[in-house]
Parts: structure tokens; sequence; C-alpha cells
């Protein structure tokens, strides 16, 4: 190869405009969307409830999205990589019950928070091992964890809701970090991580890559399996990262935490942006989606409107947000 | 005689850049094989998709039964009474044989479905198809490539389908599946169906063909020839000397040996000759080919062409490791590779080029960046971490030199053009330690003016130093871009030589009839 240079690029104006860190090309229209709908959102709440826009609401929607968007930066991964966790609620049982029975807490609460990762990074290996080299199909495979972590929780607790007698887990949903309130700064944490390991690492790029074309992948030399296995596993930790922040806000671990997360956790992906079949989707999108739907809860909450409305109207957003993608993917293929 | 069942006439069909249908005439009668010639590019597919209603052609017309027609879709080509049956049949793996012959066109009362008429009915078809022993109550899924002809061709009849078409129906078959084949056309034909059979093997259409026409350039070069006795000169005379459009760049002065083996013994001068970037050993894939040997020289470029079903595509793809060979050695400069493994084949020097682009080298929707370092991103970074900024400026400086249009590397690769996909593909393995390149089809969907470039930086990148091993159904091109060709047929290698030692018309004797004429 013959050591050309690039040429002063005078003819294109693209190039030289687009240098690599052109942040505001990356502003995704469905970020721009999202933020809309969120600040229309915070509209509604303040005009139907006086104490919607009062600080320690606005900390109340921030902490109720922190153990579920941990989850949800874990699964949007996952679905970016062209795969799906069903088995995120289970995992965060899990690990919760695994990381409060008697003899774990006996050693202390460093202890408990190891166990909990590991409970999670160890089930998401086994995910990630069936789906990437037994060549199982995610939806099966993460399923039937779902099933079986459930199981195994509830059998290890015997249908007790253990509680924390460790004050230091307890202390982390109260402790704030400059008036922040540490589950928020956790999440904040995870989702910097995040989003730095999908846009700033080759790990992340493989990511994309899989998700988006997984033959092509494979025949430019990128070990798919590999990557496919650590995305599970990555998975299995937000959970497990998830499962102390739920032990310190309900002082319990218990084989009912986590109901309905996988949901959850998809949904806002979905509505984040994610593509469901892979190769596209950012973190900040997914976050964003937490954002909505937590703060629909909230308002519904505050003005006393069932569940059951709430879940209409989520369902609704779902389908909206869907509809939404199909034209923006359209307009630009 | 009685009058044609399909005529057409001055068939023209233009897609952007080409004229791929420049005036053909054919006519089909009642109970006639008619076999089609040409080379790859002559129009024959082409041909075939405005037969079955895929495409509507922009000039010239075509009469069925003594009637002009035209059609718009490919149910109109169906109900009219003209069924095709593609290489990847397209049948319902999932559902029975019964179901399969007659989706579509079910017998039902209010959509009820009358499954006992529809066994009988099938299997009276297969009977008369001379395949008794397919089962209606069978899934399709589990039935051989042979058998689910059959139940294709059933299908066809269950549709009254008066003239069938056939894409190189034996390519997938073995030898005794062919006799079958050939038997059950002849059922076909003595009931008064037609056939327009496609195949490039001479022996096969000199056994049941009826009529020959040759196309050449989207044009009818000859008709009407009698398919027995025909000269296979006079065939092949007719199919070669296409106007060629494109130019080939000059190959290097043959200082190095074109075949380090077959010449070792008559080199004289003192410097060694260069050790082969890529050595192949009596490798075997099963089912596709067997004991396939061959090497490649540093800078030298060697062509393999072969017909459909040869063995050509699935060659490259297992000595890049994405197939698990069989049997045999692969080594690339004096390094074994790990049967199946491409990420080894790329760490030993291999990049491919393959012959689906877009579905299999490309990420559509990401930028030209993205897709030029896939294959090379730790190059870019430290522990995981990528160093962006010398990413851009190694893939733009990539782009550029492979003078991809535009030069932007954050266009997403969709926008660009097939032949400007390409050079993404070929920049990706320019970025890499890459020894040897393995393009696939490389022109395939590329226009005139982006062939002749992909020809040029071809040659460019083995005057530098590069391996290339070439696969093309075109025989003009790999004759005019490798310096030595190997001939493939039926999974074998049955001649090789130096490019400039043979012509299309020795090449063409050699595939079709299967010996140096």
């Amino acid at each position: 190869m013959s050591e050309r240079t690039v040429p002063a690029a005078t003819t294109d104006v693209t190039a030289e405009r687009a240098g690599p860190d052109a942040w505001w090309r990356r502003v995704q229209v469905t970020n721009l969307g999202l933020l809309i709908v969120l600040v229309l959102l915070i509209a509604v709440g303040t005009a139907t409830s006086d104490t919607f826009l009062t600080g320690s609401n606005l900390r109340n929607i921030l902490v109720s999205s922190s153990v579920i968007g941990v989850v949800t930066v874990g699964a949007t991964f996952v679905i970016i990589g062209g795969g799906i966790d069903l088995s995120v609620g289970a995992l965060v049982a899990l690990a919760s019950v695994w990381a409060t029975t008697l003899q774990t807490q006996s050693y202390g609460p460093g202890v408990m928070v190891l166990c909990a990762l590991l409970v999670g990074a160890g089930a998401g290996l086994v995910n990630g091992v069936l789906i990437a080299y037994g060549r199982l199909v995610p939806f099966i495979v993460t399923l039937s964890m779902l099933v079986g972590a459930r199981g195994l929780a509830a059998r290890l607790a015997e249908n007790r809701t253990q509680l924390v007698n460790q004050q230091s887990i307890k202390n982390i949903a109260t402790t704030d970090v400059a008036g922040v309130p540490l589950l928020v700064v956790v999440l904040a944490l995870v989702g910097v991580v995040g989003w730095l390991l999908l846009n700033r690492t080759t790990f992340g790029r493989r990511v994309v890559a899989v998700g988006g074309n997984a033959e092509a992948a494979r025949l430019a030399g990128i070990d798919v399996r590999r990557v496919t296995l650590w995305l599970y596993v990555l998975s299995g930790v937000c959970c497990g990262i998830a499962a102390v922040m739920i032990m310190a806000r309900t002082t319990t671990g218990s084989s009912t935490h986590g109901q309905l997360y996988e949901l959850d956790a998809i949904a806002a992906a979905i509505i984040g942006g994610t593509l469901l079949s892979g190769g596209r989707g950012t973190v900040v999108g997914a976050l964003l989606g937490v954002g909505v739907f937590t703060t629909i809860t909230n308002i519904f909450i505050l003005n006393n409107l069932s569940t059951d409305v709430q879940n209409i109207a989520k369902g609704a957003i779902i389908i909206g947000a869907a509809l939404l993608q199909r034209r923006t993917v359209r307009s630009t293929s | 005689m009685d009058a044609p069942l399909l005529q057409m006439r001055g068939i023209v069909k233009r897609f952007p850049g080409v004229r791929a249908l420049d005036g053909i005439d054919l006519t089909v009668r009642a109970g006639e094989v008619h076999c089609l010639l040409g080379q790859n590019g002559a129009g024959k597919s082409t041909l075939i998709k405005v037969l079955s209603g895929a495409h509507r052609p922009d000039e010239g017309e075509i009469s069925w039964l003594g009637r002009p027609v035209t059609f718009g879709r490919p149910t109109d080509a169906l109900r009219a009474g003209i069924a095709t049956i593609y290489q990847e049949l397209d049948l319902v793996e999932g559902l029975s044989v019964a179901d399969n012959i007659h989706l579509g066109r079910e017998r039902a009362h209010l959509g009820w479905v009358d499954r006992r008429g529809q066994r009988a009915a099938a299997r009276e078809l297969l009977q008369r198809l001379g395949h008794g022993e397919i089962g209606p109550r069978r899934e399709v899924g589990r039935l051989s490539a042979a058998a689910r002809q059959v139940v294709s061709m059933a299908r066809a009849l269950a549709h009254d389908a008066r003239l069938l078409v056939m894409d190189e129906p034996s390519a997938a078959l073995a030898h005794n599946e062919v006799d079958n084949l050939f038997r059950v056309i002849g059922e076909l034909t003595a009931s008064g169906v037609a056939v327009v059979y496609i195949s490039h093997r001479l022996e096969e259409i000199r056994r049941i063909g009826d009529v020959v026409t040759v196309l050449k350039d989207g044009r009818t070069v000859a008709t009407g020839l009698p398919a027995r006795t025909t000269a296979t000169r006079e065939i092949v005379g007719l199919m070669t000397g296409r106007s060629v459009e494109y130019v080939f760049p000059p190959r290097p002065e043959p200082s190095a040996p074109l075949d380090p083996f077959l010449e070792r013994s008559a080199e004289r001068s003192a410097e060694p000759s260069p050790e082969p970037v890529l050595a192949v050993e009596a490798l075997s894939l099963k089912g596709s080919f067997a004991d396939v040997s061959l090497t490649v020289a540093p800078g030298e470029i060697v062509g393999i062409t072969g017909l459909v079903g040869a063995g050509r595509s699935e060659l490259l793809e297992t000595i890049y490791g994405a197939r698990r060979r069989s049997g045999g050695t692969v080594a690339v400069q004096g390094r074994r590779l790990r049967p199946g493994s491409v990420v080894t084949g790329v760490a030993a020097g291999l990049g491919l080029a393959p012959e689906e682009r877009k579905s299999q080298a490309l990420l559509l929707d990401r930028p030209v960046g993205h897709n030029i370092s896939l294959a090379t991103l730790s190059r870019f970074a430290r522990l995981g971490w990528l160093d962006r900024r010398g990413e851009a400026a190694a893939t733009r400086r990539s782009a550029v030199e492979l003078q991809v249009r535009p030069p932007d590397v954050d266009r997403l690769v969709r926008t660009l053009s097939g032949g400007n996909q390409q050079k993404v593909v070929l920049a990706r393995w320019l970025l890499g330690s890459t020894r040897l390149l393995l393009l696939d089809e490389p022109t395939r969907g590329v226009d005139v003016g982006a062939r002749v470039e992909i020809y040029g930086l071809v040659r460019r990148l083995a005057d530098e130093g590069l391996g290339v091993l070439l696969v093309s159904s075109e025989v003009p091109e790999v004759l005019g871009l490798a310096d030595r060709v190997l001939v493939m047929r039926d999974g074998r290698i049955i001649h090789q030589a130096r490019a400039t030692d043979l012509d299309e018309h020795a090449v063409l004797d050699l595939l079709m009839e299967g010996s140096a004429a």
C-alpha cells in the first residue's frame, strides 16, 4: 500500500464537517422525540398535581427509575447484539435471595454485594454458553432461565422474604452523594459505563456488528460466539447490581423481586429506539425510555388513577413508539 | 406445424446503465424442450424474469396462445399457465407435500380445506410424474432436493401450467436423480407441456433437448437449432466473442514464475522462487468439492471459473475457514490453518470479499468507516478502548486509496452504489495485514465503469505483493484479470493453465463437455 495521504478535502464538505466529535450529529431523532415526550409529561404532571414538581417527588421518580434503569442498560446491550434476555427479572430475584441468606449475610456487606454480582454473572454465563455455544435460541434459553431462576430463588428462600440485617446495605438507599441519592448515582454510573462500552470500545462496535449482520461479522473475523457470550454475562452483572439496589430499597431479598422487569426493560429499550432485531440502539434512548415510564407511573399515582389505566397507557406508548420507529427506519433506508 | 405456445419478439429490458435484454426473440411450441444457452450475463435470468412476470419488458411483445399478453405480476404468468421452477425452490418447508402442491389454490369449501381431495389430487399428479413414492402427507422440509423439485413440478401442473421454465435444474442433483428428472420431463412433454430448459451442460441438452436458442449480450443470436445434431463447435462459437465492454489492466512482465510448482525446474535464476502465500492441498468439502490442490504466489492473481454448482464459492469459503473442510490442508505463508475458523484465517492474513456483499459483508446501516475497520478493530484499540481519531484517519485513507466515492467515511454504506460497496469491502482488507484476498464474484451487481476500476484496483494490489484468488462465473473476467486460470467442474479442478494460453472458446468447451476440445 502506498503512503498516500488524504487530500485536503475541499471537494468533500461532509468529511470536513464531521469530525469524530461532532456530537450534534449523533443526537438521534428518537432521543429528541423522547425528550419532547418527557417534557410534555412533566407539563402534564405539573398541571394535574401540585406535588409533581416538588423536589421530593422528582427525587422519587429518579429513585424508582434507578433499579429498572440498571437492568435496562444490560437488556439493551443484549437486544442491540441481536438477542433477547427474558430472565432479567428472575435474575434480580435470585441474586437478591442468594445475597440475603443468613449464611451470606454472616460474611458482611462486601460479600453480599459480591455474591449478588457473581450470581448475576454466573446465570448470565449459563445463558450465554447455551446460546452462543449450545446454539439454542435466546428466547428459549432465557425463558427457561426466567422460570428456573425464580424457582431456585423461591427454594433458597424457602418461600419466605429474607430481611436484610446489614445496616450498610440498607444505607445504600438512604445515602446521598452531593444531594443526589446514591441509587441514582449508581444508575448514572452504569449508564455512563454502558455508553462508553457501546460507543468507545471494540466490544461495543462488535456488538453492533453482530446484531446488525451476524454473518458479515463472522466473515470479518469477529468471534461472534464470544461476543454473544459476554453480552449475556453483562446483562447478568447488571441484574446483580440491580439486586443490591433492590435489597437496599426494600431491605429484603425475595423471590418475587423484579416481577415483569423483563417486559419493562425490553419496552424501555424499544421506545428508546433500539431495534428489536438488533444492530441499532442507544443507552441514552433506553434510559429516556425508563424515564418516560416511571414519570407516567408517578403522574398516575399522584392523580389516584388505577394501575389498570396505567398499563393501558403504557401499552399504547409502546405501540406508538414502535410505529414512530418504523417511520424513521423507513425514511433513512 | 401447429401455432406456437409462446412467442416473444424484440424484447428489451433496460436497467440503470445496462441493456440487460436488447432484442430477444423466442418461440416455444407445445410439447418441446426448448434449451436456452448463453454465458453468464447473456441475459438468461432476465429473460426468465420477464417470462415469469417478475420484470416488465420495456419494449417488445409477448403472445401466449396466439394472443398478446402483458404480465404485470408473477401471479399473472402463473394464472396464464407459465410456471417457473427456481433453483432455490419456493416451497414451504413446514407444510406437507399435498399442501404445497395446492398452495394458493386450495381446494376448499367456504374456507374449509378439503384435505382428502387435495391428497388424492397430489397423489395423482405425483404418479403422473412417475414419483408415486413421494407420499402427499410428507413434510417438504424432510425431502431430498430431487424430491422437492418433483413437488415443484407437481405444483406447476396443479396450476395447469402449459409451459415450465427450469433454470439449471440439474445443478443441485446427483447423477441418478438427473435421470429421474429427465424421465419426468419426458412425461410432461408427451402430454403437451412445453419446457424451457436452461443449462450449460451440453450432454444434457443433447439428451433431452429438441431445439436450442443461443443468447449473447441480451440478444438472440441463433434460434431453432436442432439440439441433438448441432455441432458443439458451432454452439460454442455462437456463445463466445461477446463484445467485451471493459478494459483489463496489463499484467506485469512475467518475471515471477506463474506456477511455482510446475516451473521450479525450469527456473535458472539464483533467486529462490517466492514461497506461495497460499498452499491448498487435497482440500475437500463433503457434497461440494473434493481433492482440490492449488497455490497462489505473492503478486499473483489466480482465477477459478466453473458452472453453477461446480463448488466455486464453497471452495473459497472453505479456504477462508467459513466452512469446515472435510479433508486436506490449507496453509498461508507456510502456516497451517485450523479448519472451520475464520478468526485464525483472518489472523493468518486471509481476507474474503464474499459473493453476497450485502448479506455477507456489510453493515448497511452503519457508516463506511465502521465497515472498513470491522476486521481490524483491535489495531485501533488499547485494552479494548478505541482510538477513534486514528480509526477515522486510517479508514479515510483506505477509502481514498480505493477510490470509494464519495470518500466520506461517515456516510451509511446503504447509500453507496454496488461498485462502491465492493470497494468498501476491499478497503477493509487493505487496512489489515492481509496477504491473500479471496474474491467471490467481485463485480456482481457492479456497473461497467466501476468494474474497470475494480479490475485496476485488484491488479494494483497484486502488484503491491498481495496474492489474489478470484472466483467468477464470467469467463472473460477470469481470462482478462487472472494470471493463471483453474477450471472447476463438479467439484474438481479439471484444468489449469496460464490465462494467456486459454481463450473463451477453450474454457467453455471444458465447462460444457468436461474435456479439452
